[in-house]
C-alpha cells in the first residue's frame, strides 16, 4: 500500500488559501530574519578573511590588540624590516611596508553624521602586499605628496572622499586622486596615503605596524619566536589572516548571540502557528481521515500525510523567506567595529550554507509544529472519525 | 445583552483549549521579546540619557584617537562660565583575558569626582584613593562580578599604555541612581603620566579628553564654541560638545545594528499577528453555521462582530498583559547575564505601554478579516455547509 497521494496534500493547502498564506507568511518572516543574521555573519567573515593573506605577517606592539593601539618605534621597525625571511620583489627590494594607522572623524554623505574612518599610510611596497586591491578610477597616490586614494566604500559613504575632492585632516589638505576596489575586503573602508606624509601631518614618531610577505610561509613560527625573543624589540607577529579574524571577534560573537536568541524566540512563534494550523486541519478533516482509514490507509500513512503537509507548508515559508532575504544582498551594512573603533562596511552575503541552513531551519519548524497534530490524526479511531460531522 | 455576549465570548475562548493556550503562549513570547528588544535599544542610549547637560567634553578634532596637551586645562579654565575642568584618558587594558571587559579610565581624581557627583564614594575611601598613586576606584557592579574588595590588587596588561600594571582597590563607588553606570574603573592619571615620561616622552603630558563643568547649562553651546575658537589653528584643534552629544556620537556609529534590532522588534509583532489572524480566521470559519444561526434568530451584524472581536481581544490582551509582566524578570536576568555589554539594562516607563499597545493591535488586526466575513455572511449561505 502506497501512502496518501501528494496531490491530496497539495489540495488541502490550496483549499484554505488564507490560512496557508498566513502560516507560510509567518514562517517566511522567521526564515527571513534567520537568513539575514546568517548572511550578515557570513558577509562579515568574508570581508575579514579576504582582508588578510596567509603569507603576510603583521607586526604590532606587544599586547596591543589593534593596529590603532600599536606603536612601533622607527628603530624597531627597521630591525623588523631587515629580517632575512622577508620575500623580495622582482626589483630586489624587500616586500615590506611600514605603516601608520590613524582614526579620523569624517561626516557621512547621507546623514552628515560623524564616524571614525581609518587612514593608512603605507610604504611604497605596501600596495603590492595587497594584491586584491585595484585602482578603479583615477590613479595611485604619488609617494611624497599629499595625495590619498579612497576605498570604494569610503569614497561612496563619506563627504570629501570622492575622486577629485579634498579632505582637511591633521592640519593638511589632501587630494583624493583615485578610488580603489578591495574585492570585498576591509580595505574598502580605508583611505590610503604616503606613510611619511601622514606621520608628519599627524605628528607621529612611531609606526603602527610593519607588514611583510614571507618568502617561505613555513618560516612563520620560527620568525615569531625570534622576534619575541629579540631584546631590542617589544613586538609580536601574527599571520595577517588570523590578525583580521581577531579584529572582529566581538562583532561576530555579538551577531551570533543576537542571531541565536532571535531565532529561538521567533521559531517558537512560528512553531505555534504551524501547530495551530495543523491541529485545525486535523479537526476539520476528522471525517476525511476516517474515510481514508476505511479505504485502507494505515495509521502511519495518515501520520506521514499530515507531517508532509506541515513540512510542505514550512518549505513554502522557507523558500519565500529566502527569496525575500536574497534582496538584502544589494544592501551594505556600515557600522563601527568595536575592537578597532573604526567604520567597517560589509554586505549581506548569501551562499549555499546559508540557503541550506535556512531551509533546514524552516523544515525543523514544520516538523516541530506538525508532529503532535499528525500523531493525533493517526490515532483517531476509524468509527468515531467517520461518525463525526 | 452585553453580559450575555461576554459569556459567549468566554465560552468560545475555551472551546479549543489547546488552540487558545498555544495562541496565548505565542503572544506572550512575542510581547516579552518585543519589550526585551526595546530595552536593548534603550540600553544603547543609556549613556546618553545619564549624561548631564552641564558638562562639556573637549576632544581632539581629528578623532578620539588623538590626544590634547595637558596645558589646555588652564586655558579652558579661564573661559568665563567654566566652573571646573577635569581630564581623563581611556586606559583600555586587559584583565587576564580580553573578555573581562569593563571600562577603565585614568583620571585626575579630585576634579573628576567633583564633576561627577553621580559616582558616590565615601570620604575616607576617596582619601585613601588620593593618597595612593597606584590606587583605583571601581564600580559596585564590577566589584561584585569579579569579587574585588578594598585592598585587592588588580593586574592589567596595558594595550594602549604598554606594560604590566597593578592597581590597588582603594574605593568602591556606587551610583546615585539606577541610571548610573556602576561598572567603571578609575585610576590616577598622574601615575600613568610618570611612566609615559620614562617610556614614551612624546606621549607624556597628553590627555584624551577634557571634561568641563559649566556654571549655567544654558551657556553650553556658547562656551563650546569659545573653547574651539581658543585652540583653532593650534597644533591640536579641539571639538567641544555636550556630554550627551558626545555619547550619542558613539551610538550613531553603531546605528546600523540599532536599526536592525528596531526593525526586528516590529517584525516579531507582525509574525505573531499572522499567527493570531490565522487562529481567528480558522475559528470563524468553523463557526460559520453558528453565526448564521445567531443571525437567523435575530442577532444583528454588530453582535456577530462583537463576538469575534471580543474573542480576539480577550486572547490578545490577556496574553499581552502576561507578556508585559514577564518583561521585568526577563530583563533583570538579561541585565545580570550581559552586564559587561550593557551596564544599564532597565525597562523604561514607555516600554510596557508600547507592549500593551502592540497586544491591542494584534487583537484588532486578527479580528478584522473574520469579523468582516461573518458580518457580510448571508444566512442561507452560512447554513449551506451544515449537513
Amino acid at each position: 500500500m502506497t501512502g496518501v497521494p501528494l496531490s491530496y496534500i497539495f489540495r488541502n493547502l490550496w483549499v484554505r488559501k488564507l490560512t496557508t498564506a498566513l502560516t507560510a507568511g509567518g514562517m517566511a518572516l522567521v526564515v527571513f530574519v534567520f537568513a539575514a543574521v546568517l548572511m550578515l555573519a557570513s558577509g562579515l567573515e568574508k570581508t575579514l578573511v579576504e582582508t588578510g593573506s596567509y603569507d603576510n605577517v603583521v607586526v604590532i606592539r606587544r599586547s596591543a590588540q589593534t593596529e590603532i593601539q600599536s606603536g612601533v618605534a622607527r628603530e624597531q621597525a627597521a630591525l623588523v624590516a631587515a629580517r632575512g625571511e622577508i620575500a623580495s620583489a622582482a626589483d630586489g627590494s624587500a616586500e615590506v611596508s611600514k605603516e601608520l594607522l590613524v582614526l579620523v572623524v569624517m561626516p557621512k554623505r547621507i546623514s552628515n553624521q560623524p564616524a571614525n574612518v581609518t587612514i593608512r599610510g603605507l610604504s611604497e611596497r605596501g600596495i603590492a602586499l595587497r594584491p586584491q586591491v585595484r585602482i578603479t578610477a583615477g590613479r595611485m597616490f604619488r609617494p611624497g605628496s599629499a595625495e590619498v586614494v579612497a576605498g570604494s566604500r569610503v569614497a561612496k559613504g563619506f563627504r570629501g572622499a570622492g575622486i577629485g575632492e579634498t579632505l582637511s585632516l591633521g592640519g593638511k589638505t589632501w587630494t583624493v586622486v583615485g578610488t580603489f576596489d578591495a574585492a570585498g575586503s576591509g580595505f574598502a573602508s580605508e583611505l590610503w596615503g604616503d606613510v611619511d606624509q601622514m606621520m608628519q601631518a599627524f605628528r607621529r614618531s612611531a609606526y603602527s605596524s610593519v607588514i611583510f610577505r614571507l618568502a617561505d610561509g613555513a618560516d612563520f613560527e620560527k620568525l615569531r619566536g625570534d622576534l619575541e625573543d629579540e631584546q631590542r624589540l617589544t613586538v609580536e607577529a601574527q599571520r595577517e589572516t588570523l590578525f583580521y579574524a581577531k579584529q572582529s571577534e566581538m562583532m561576530s560573537s555579538f551577531l551570533s548571540v543576537l542571531g541565536t536568541i532571535l531565532s529561538v524566540i521567533f521559531s517558537i512563534g512560528a512553531i505555534i502557528g504551524a501547530m495551530i494550523t495543523m491541529y485545525a486541519a486535523v479537526a476539520n478533516r476528522t471525517n476525511e481521515i476516517g474515510t481514508l482509514r476505511a479505504l485502507g490507509f494505515r495509521r502511519r500513512n495518515i501520520l506521514a500525510a499530515f507531517l508532509m503537509e506541515s513540512l510542505l507548508l514550512s518549505l513554502l515559508g522557507g523558500v519565500l523567506g529566502l527569496a525575500l532575504a536574497s534582496f538584502l544582498q544589494f544592501y551594505t551594512v556600515s557600522t563601527m567595529n568595536w575592537q578597532t573603533f573604526s567604520e567597517l562596511a560589509f554586505t549581506f552575503s548569501m551562499n549555499t550554507r546559508v540557503v541550506v541552513e535556512a531551509l533546514l531551519f524552516a523544515l525543523f519548524m514544520g516538523l516541530a509544529g506538525g508532529f503532535l497534530p499528525a500523531i493525533r490524526a493517526a490515532r483517531l479511531d476509524i468509527v468515531e472519525a467517520l461518525r463525526s460531522v | 445583552m452585553g453580559a450575555f455576549l461576554f459569556r459567549l465570548v468566554l465560552r468560545n475562548c475555551l472551546r479549543h483549549p489547546l488552540r487558545t493556550v498555544l495562541t496565548v503562549t505565542g503572544i506572550i513570547v512575542a510581547i516579552t521579546a518585543f519589550g526585551l528588544l526595546r530595552t536593548t535599544v534603550d540600553a544603547w542610549y543609556a549613556g546618553a540619557n545619564a549624561s548631564s547637560a552641564s558638562r562639556l567634553v573637549v576632544r581632539n578634532k581629528n578623532s578620539l584617537n588623538f590626544t590634547l596637551p595637558l596645558y589646555y586645562r588652564d586655558r579652558i579654565a579661564q573661559i568665563e562660565g567654566v566652573k571646573s575642568v577635569s581630564y581623563a584618558d581611556w586606559f583600555g587594558g586587559i584583565y587576564i583575558v580580553p573578555k573581562n571587559f569593563f571600562p577603565r579610565f585614568a583620571v585626575e581624581p579630585r576634579s573628576y569626582f567633583e564633576l561627577y557627583p553621580e559616582f558616590v564614594l565615601s570620604p575616607d575611601q576617596m582619601k585613601a584613593f588620593l593618597l595612593d598613586r597606584r590606587g583605583a576606584v571601581i564600580g559596585r557592579k564590577t566589584a561584585d562580578k569579579y569579587g574585588f574588595k578594598i585592598g585587592d590588587q588588580i593586574p592589567l596588561i596595558g594595550d594602549i599604555f604598554p606594560g604590566n600594571w597593578t592597581f590597588v582597590v582603594r574605593g568602591i563607588y556606587h551610583g546615585a541612581d539606577s541610571k548610573t553606570d556602576e561598572s567603571q574603573m578609575f585610576m590616577q592619571w598622574e601615575n600613568l603620566n610618570e611612566t609615559m615620561k620614562k617610556l614614551m616622552p612624546d606621549h607624556a603630558n597628553e590627555v584624551g579628553i577634557f571634561l568641563v563643568g559649566l556654571e549655567h547649562p544654558e551657556d553650553a553651546a556658547m562656551i563650546a564654541q569659545q573653547v574651539d575658537k581658543t585652540f583653532a589653528n593650534s597644533r591640536a584643534e579641539t571639538l567641544t560638545e555636550t556630554e550627551k552629544a558626545f555619547q550619542l556620537s558613539f551610538v550613531a556609529m553603531t546605528e546600523a545594528i540599532l536599526l536592525v534590532i528596531q526593525v526586528v522588534s516590529f517584525l516579531i509583532i507582525v509574525i505573531i499577528m499572522a499567527v493570531m489572524a490565522n487562529t481567528m480566521a480558522m475559528t470563524a470559519r468553523e463557526r460559520r453555521g453558528e453565526y448564521a444561526t445567531l443571525k437567523a434568530i435575530g442577532f444583528n451584524d454588530r453582535h456577530v462582530i462583537a463576538l469575534i472581536a471580543g474573542e480576539s481581544l480577550l486572547i490578545s490582551l490577556s496574553a499581552g498583559a502576561l507578556g508585559t509582566w514577564l518583561i521585568y524578570p526577563v530583563a533583570d536576568w538579561v541585565g545580570h547575564r550581559f552586564g559587561s555589554i550593557f551596564p544599564i539594562f532597565l525597562v523604561s516607563a514607555k516600554t510596557p505601554w508600547l507592549a500593551a499597545a502592540m497586544a491591542l493591535l494584534i487583537g484588532v488586526v486578527a479580528a478584522v478579516a473574520p469579523a468582516w466575513r461573518a458580518a457580510t455572511l448571508k444566512v442561507a449561505e452560512g447554513f449551506r455547509g451544515i449537513g
